[in-house]
């Protein structure tokens, strides 16, 4: 699994100013802005593009998460989801022409009760009636798997089997917002970073372009991609989302000779550990049950992930915490993302990832440029609008994500 | 870890209280006149404040009781609780942003 980091092409993108106008303009260049840059460039010929970032390219979230790819959901619409993502995930490497490291070690979620084992043999199930990949094993085929996990029976929460997704795995998050950059900038779409969207140019009902720090930018149509920040933006028009930030922290080790063959979850005892192509063991947990925008989070939930972790990997005892961070989640009242028109005539939305958006960033594009080029959704993401907060049609994945939110 | 100002027990760390999203959000008055776009409204959007912001808190591991704090959300600063401990008989100042 050990792998050299790859060479960076010559040429990544220009650094242009901005025009005065777009047929689309994106805010927030992280993963799934640029994404969707690049599918609307790729999937719909719609090249007079802007992606505004307030900060540098993928400095946010996309930056600050654990790399984590997975379609294992429970509910239907969130599993074809995340399988279109891993399928395009599959692809990009070659069809971005920039080697970003993704790796299919699998992923396990652990159970360590009666309740995790129904809960995660009703997934494999649920996964394979949907044409996801997914397996059950007992606690001795966990430890044929990944033979660093404590398996004893005597443990105050023991390791009774695990969903296994064999497709499943992770990929360096850096690399893979340059792929997409590279390959938006080359389709002739501007990337824009230092640009901070102060307001929206307004004329009667429709959106008409954003005000920045850079002065103006008229558009044909605007896509908030946002992410923790969704909400502060939508304020600016007028729109209140359903949607609360959080603090979500992340950590990773010293380097470690590699030890750690695939990813492992545990909702139970609540941490998720990988070993990053470097060695560094990777890990999260949960997000601060407060509101929060300040990229940093408590100390306790760090405290609570590493005995998770040690739990789990008695042979971690002595490994050292190299650095902590933080990113600011989007969380919705159903623990799904929110992909969409909104009743702003030409303001568009995609927020609400909360606490998993990474695995998602292909698919997510590839909906949401879907959506602004047609001004209608995509199948895949018809269920995941705003008005479902009215009609009640929520797609509840709360504590059936596999990860507790 | 956030130090928050119990009205009843004094200070305690944040691992003992429990959050409960924003502060002052009235129970519809006339529920069976609401529109389902503003039971939605009830039900599912609060205020996502980058700032200073009313919220809710209990203290689950100590007195069990509710109280409004106002936080900064960027800095975590606490900037208001209450400011009179209440009595036996009365309920503490509310606490506004």
């Amino acid at each position: 699994m050990s792998h050299q980091l790859p060479e960076h092409p010559d040429r990544l993108w220009r650094t242009p100013d901005p025009k005065r106008s777009y047929d689309v303009v994106i805010v927030g260049a992280g993963g799934h802005g640029l994404a969707t840059a690049y599918y609307l460039a790729r999937n719909h010929g719609i090249t007079n593009v802007a992606v505004l970032e307030r900060g540098w390219l993928a400095g946010g979230n996309m930056a600050r998460n654990t790399t984590i790819i997975r379609s294992n959901y429970l509910c239907e619409e969130s599993a074809a989801l995340y399988e279109h993502a891993l399928k395009l995930w599959e692809v990009l490497p070659q069809e971005l022409e920039y080697d970003f490291l993704f790796s299919q070690r699998g992923v396990l979620n652990l159970a360590h009760t009666l309740q995790d084992v129904r809960e995660g043999t009703r997934r494999v199930n649920a996964n394979r009636l949907g044409g996801v990949d997914a397996e059950w094993l007992d606690a001795d085929q966990v430890r044929e798997f990944c033979p660093i996990v404590n398996t004893s029976p005597d443990v105050r929460y023991p390791v009774l089997g695990a969903t296994l997704q064999p497709r499943a795995g992770i990929a360096k998050h850096d690399h893979v917002a340059w792929a997409l950059a590279r390959k938006a900038d080359e389709y002739g779409v501007d990337l824009i970073q230092g640009c901070e969207v102060t307001g929206f140019l307004r004329e009667g009902d429709r959106v008409v372009g954003v005000r920045t720090s850079r002065g103006p930018i008229g558009a044909g149509r605007v896509a908030l991609a946002a992410a923790g920040h969704s909400s502060v933006l939508a304020d600016l028009a007028g729109l209140r989302l359903p949607v609360q930030s959080h603090p979500l922290q992340a950590l990773v080790s010293e380097l470690l000779e590699p030890v750690h063959p695939t990813v492992v979850m545990s909702n139970h005892v609540h941490v998720y550990v990988s070993q990053a192509h470097k060695g560094e063991l990777v890990m999260g947990a949960g997000v601060d049950p407060y509101n929060g925008y300040g990229q940093r989070g408590s100390f306790h939930q760090i405290e609570h992930q590493m005995a998770a972790a040690l739990e789990l990997f008695p042979v971690f005892a002595r490994a050292h915490v190299l650095r902590t961070w933080g990113g600011i989640v989007d969380v919705t009242p159903d623990a799904s993302p929110i992909i969409g028109p909104t009743p702003i005539e030409n303001l568009f939305l995609n927020c609400g990832w909360g606490t998993g958006g990474f695995k998602a960033t292909p698919a997510s594009g590839w909906v949401y440029a879907h959506t602004i080029a047609t001004g209608e959704p995509h199948p895949l993401n018809a269920p995941f609008g705003l008005e479902r907060f009215t009609t009640g049609a929520l797609i509840d994945e709360h504590g059936a994500a596999a990860v507790a939110h | 870890m956030l130090l928050i100002a119990c009205p009843w027990c004094g200070e305690r760390d944040e691992l003992e209280f429990h959050y409960g999203g924003q502060a002052h959000v009235a129970y519809p008055a006339d529920p069976e006149g609401l529109s389902d776009a503003e039971w939605g409204e009830y039900l599912f959007v609060r205020d996502n404040t980058k700032g200073p912001f009313a919220e809710r808190w209990s203290h689950a591991a100590g007195c069990r009781r509710w109280f409004n704090v106002v936080r900064h959300t960027v800095t975590h600063q606490i900037l208001a609780v209450p400011s009179d401990r209440p009595t036996a008989a009365g309920r503490p100042k509310p606490v506004t942003a």
